[in-house]
Formats: C-alpha cells, structure tokens, sequence
C-alpha cells in the first residue's frame, strides 16, 4: 500500500488552478524527486498532502489516514508527515534542543526524558550533537536546515516533504543538508522533495515526478526520465538548464 | 487661614500619590487581563469574535477616556448605585486600557511571521498550542518596549480620576493649592512627581527597545 496516494486532486486559488488532476502514488521507502517550472504547482502539491492547503476535489490518503477537513483528524495525519520548508522556519525564541522536543512533547505528550533522547539521537543523524544548546541565529543556514530535518524526525514520520530546502544555501551548505537528505534516504525513510538540484534527483530519487501547468505532466523512474524524456516539455525543461 | 506651601504640604500630595500609584496599578493589571482578551479575539479564527474584538477598539479609541469615566461613575448612578471614585475610576480605566493594550499586542501577535504558524501547523500543534509555545512567547518579548511605553500613558491618564472627586495626585494637587494660592509651587511640585514616576518608565521602554533593536541583527 502507498505512503501517499493522491488521486484526481484539484486545487485553485480563486480563478487560478494550480493543481489539475494530479494523480500520484509515493510506496514505502521510496524517494520521489519533483521537479518543475517555477508556478507549475509543485509546493502547492506538497501543502495539500498535509493539510496546509485545502483541496477542492479528488482524495488524498496519506499513512493510512484520508485528508478531510477535520481538525483533529487532520493533526492525526499531521503527526505521521514531516515537512521541511525552504527558509527553515525554527523557532527563534527555543534553543537546538527544545526546537526537537517541543512538538513531541506537546503533541505527542512525550515525557521529557524520552523526548530528549530522541533530539539526541536524532542531532546525531543530522551531525549536529554539539550545537544542542545552541539558538538558531547562533547557527549557519545550513545547520538551521539540518535541525529543521531533525525536528522534523524526532516525530517518527512515516514520510518527509521538502520543499526546496537547499534553495537559500550557498553551494558549500547545499553539500551538508543534501548529504543528510541522502543518508536518510538510505535509512529507508519515505520521501518527497522538491528540488531544483538535478543531480541529486537524478542519483537519489527513485522516482521523478515532472509537473507542468499543474499536472503530472511525465514521470517515471529518474534515470529515466533524465536520461531519455518523453514530452517536448520535459526535454525543453531540462534542456533549459533551468533551476 | 492660608498656608504656605511647605514640607507638610508636599507630604499631602506624596500620601496621594499612593492613590495615583494604586490606580495606575489597578487599570494596567485590570487592562492587561481583559488586553490579552481582546487581543486573543481581535485575532481570533472565529469572524465575529473579531469583529466584536474591532468594535471595541475602535468605540475606546474613539471617545475621550473622561466620558467613559463619566458613563461608569454617573451612569451607575443612575441605577441605584453609589460607586466610590476609586471603583468607577478603575472600571473606566480598565475598560480604556484593554482596548489600547489589546490593539498593541495584536499588532505583536500579527508581527510573527506566517512561516511560524505554518511549521508548527505541521507539526500537528493545535491553534491552541501554536499560540501558547510558538506564537505568544515571540510576541510577548517584541511587545514589552511598547507596553512599558502605554504605562507612562496610564499613570498620566490616573489625574482624570480628580474630576469624580478622587483624592489621587492631581486632586490632592487642587486641595493644596485651594489651601495656599501657590499655584505655580504646587503644580511644579505635582508635575515633579509625575516626572519622577513616569520617567524611569519612559528610560525602561527606550532601553528595552535599543535592546530589542540590537538583537535583532541579521
Ligand atoms: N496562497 C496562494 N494564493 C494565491 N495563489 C497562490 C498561493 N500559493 C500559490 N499560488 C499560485 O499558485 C501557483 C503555483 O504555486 P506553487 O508555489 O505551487 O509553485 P511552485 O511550482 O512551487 O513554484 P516555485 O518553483 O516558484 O516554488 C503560482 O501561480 C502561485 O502564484
Ligand atoms: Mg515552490
């Protein structure tokens, strides 16, 4: 059974239809690279999957749990997608640490003890045991991306969205947050990403999703689909070099 | 007999002083209460609850505090009740400052940016808890320079309570001057008093804000 099944989902922002009959299945463990012009409705996609954005028609089922417009129903689903956001988004006011523990601890009502062991391990996957006590202005892009991937984790999700989360890094920080998404991605961890970064969708992502004026407009394995593209679109696109 | 103004004169307006000290107290804490109330609602999900939330700030906003002093002291008089000065001054007060204080932390509140509410929305927190662990805390920190400011207007705003007959500063002011024809001594000394009460208050909200400003680099 998929992680995410989306099927015949649409979604407009008044006049605007950004998402047009997007049909897509995500199955567990897999890393589902998409790429598109800029408009084409690629973070809109990743908003409706957890609730961010409602839908106007067409299902979305995610870790068992189907998107309805309830709340606790939604926070349900919620509690089993990470999402991780282009500009970090870490609370400025929480220190490393507390950034980890404080959804699992408020949401999940976690004890204390568990839910720092859990920001301890976590850290240690993203590389950054030592900045525990550090506050995110203390902390370069880069590591604030990693603790925002790792706060992310400490909720055990079934599957991680992000949403061109290397776009505001300089090369060098690029480097250090995708060596993490790809350590995740061997560990197994569902995924969804965003990403202007065709190399490292093409190396790591199983699966890339094209879109296109609001529709799966090709997809197909990423070798594939880098290698051998299918629509003059697609090839336009990758042609264009552009990000 | 005519007095002087002299040391025994300004120890009567130090006495009122406690009064003018006591109300100021009263209306910020009273104000502040219902202020975080109004602030909740004006912004709020719920439509009506802000509009009821608008409404308020905007009718407070609009009328002088005096005639909302004279709505409480003389309207509840018209219904049976004898309201002592402090009592009505407190209430119209605080109904005064909540709207005031309710509208600065709004603009708190509505100062965080949506990417917070939006990355802890999907950490599944409820609106409830995005406000209590995300939202508030950052606005309570960016609100305390212009909240210590909006006290310097509260212990001010305390004279209009002389006019209900209140013995707070300003009319212990008048009692004295009434006892001496020293009008310019009086109030110069009334004034001093003011002075030494609002401004530390004034030297706190600056420093808050410069401390404010400092932190807040790239
Ligand atoms: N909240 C909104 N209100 C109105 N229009 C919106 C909103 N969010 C997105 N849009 C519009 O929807 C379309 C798709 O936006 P979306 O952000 O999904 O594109 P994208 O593929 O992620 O693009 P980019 O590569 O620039 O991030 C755009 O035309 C955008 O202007
Ligand atoms: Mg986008």
């Amino acid at each position: 059974m998929p992680v995410v099944a989306l099927e015949n989902v649409t979604k407009s922002f008044g006049a605007l239809t950004v998402l047009d009959g997007v049909s897509l299945a995500v199955e567990p463990g897999q890393v589902v690279a998409v790429i598109g012009r800029s408009g084409s409705g690629k973070s809109t996609m990743l908003r409706c999957i957890n609730g961010l954005e409602q839908i106007q028609s067409g299902r979305i089922e995610v870790a068992g749990h189907v998107l309805e417009n309830n709340k606790t129903a939604l926070r349900e689903l919620r509690q089993d997608v990470g999402m991780v956001f282009q500009s970090y988004n870490l609370f400025p006011h929480l220190t490393v640490e507390e950034n980890i523990t404080l959804a699992p601890r408020v949401v999940k009502k976690e004890p204390l003890a568990e839910a720092k062991a859990t920001a301890r391990n976590v850290l240690e996957q993203v590389g950054l045991s030592e900045k525990i006590d550090a506050y995110p202005e203390q902390l370069s892009g880069g590591q604030q991306q990693r603790v925002a991937i790792a706060r992310s984790l400490a909720m055990h999700p079934k599957v991680m969205l992000f949403d061109e989360v290397t776009s505001a890094l300089d090369p060098e920080l690029t480097e250090e947050v995708l060596r993490v998404m790809e350590g995740l991605a061997k560990a197994g961890m569902t995924m969804m990403l965003v990403t202007h970064e065709m190399g490292f969708a093409r190396r790591v992502a199983h699966v890339t999703v094209f879109m296109h004026k609001g529709k799966v407009w090709e997809s197909g394995p990423s070798e594939r689909i880098f290698s051998d593209p299918q629509t003059p679109e697609l090839r336009q696109f990758l042609a264009s070099g552009l990000k | 007999m005519i007095r002087s103004f002299g040391w025994n004169e300004f120890l009567i307006l130090l006495r009122a002083t406690e009064w003018t000290i006591l109300l100021s107290l009263i209306s910020f804490a009273g104000g502040g209460a219902l202020g975080f109330v109004v602030a909740l609602a004006r912004t709020a999900q719920h439509k009506t609850l802000r509009w009821i939330a608008v409404a308020y700030i905007e009718l407070m906003q609009a009328t002088p505090v005096l005639m909302v002093l004279f709505l409480v002291f003389y309207g509840l008089g018209l219904f049976g009740f004898d309201i002592p000065p402090l009592i009505a001054a407190s209430i119209a007060l605080i109904v005064y400052c909540a709207a005031f204080l309710g509208d600065i932390w709004r603009g708190c509140i509505e100062a965080i940016p949506k990417q917070q509410w939006e990355a802890s929305e999907a950490l599944a927190f409820s609106r409830w808890q995005q406000l209590r662990y995300v939202v508030l805390p950052q606005a309570a920190k960016i609100s305390l320079p212009p909240t210590v400011g909006f006290l310097v207007q509260v212990v001010k705003t305390t004279s209009i309570a002389s006019i209900i007959g209140m013995v707070e500063l300003t009319q212990a002011g008048r009692f004295v001057n009434n006892a001496t024809f020293q009008p310019i001594k009086v109030f110069s000394a009334v004034a001093l008093i003011y002075f030494v009460l609002c401004y530390p208050l004034s030297l706190w909200a600056q420093a808050l804000e410069r401390k404010m400003n400092a932190g807040r680099r790239a």
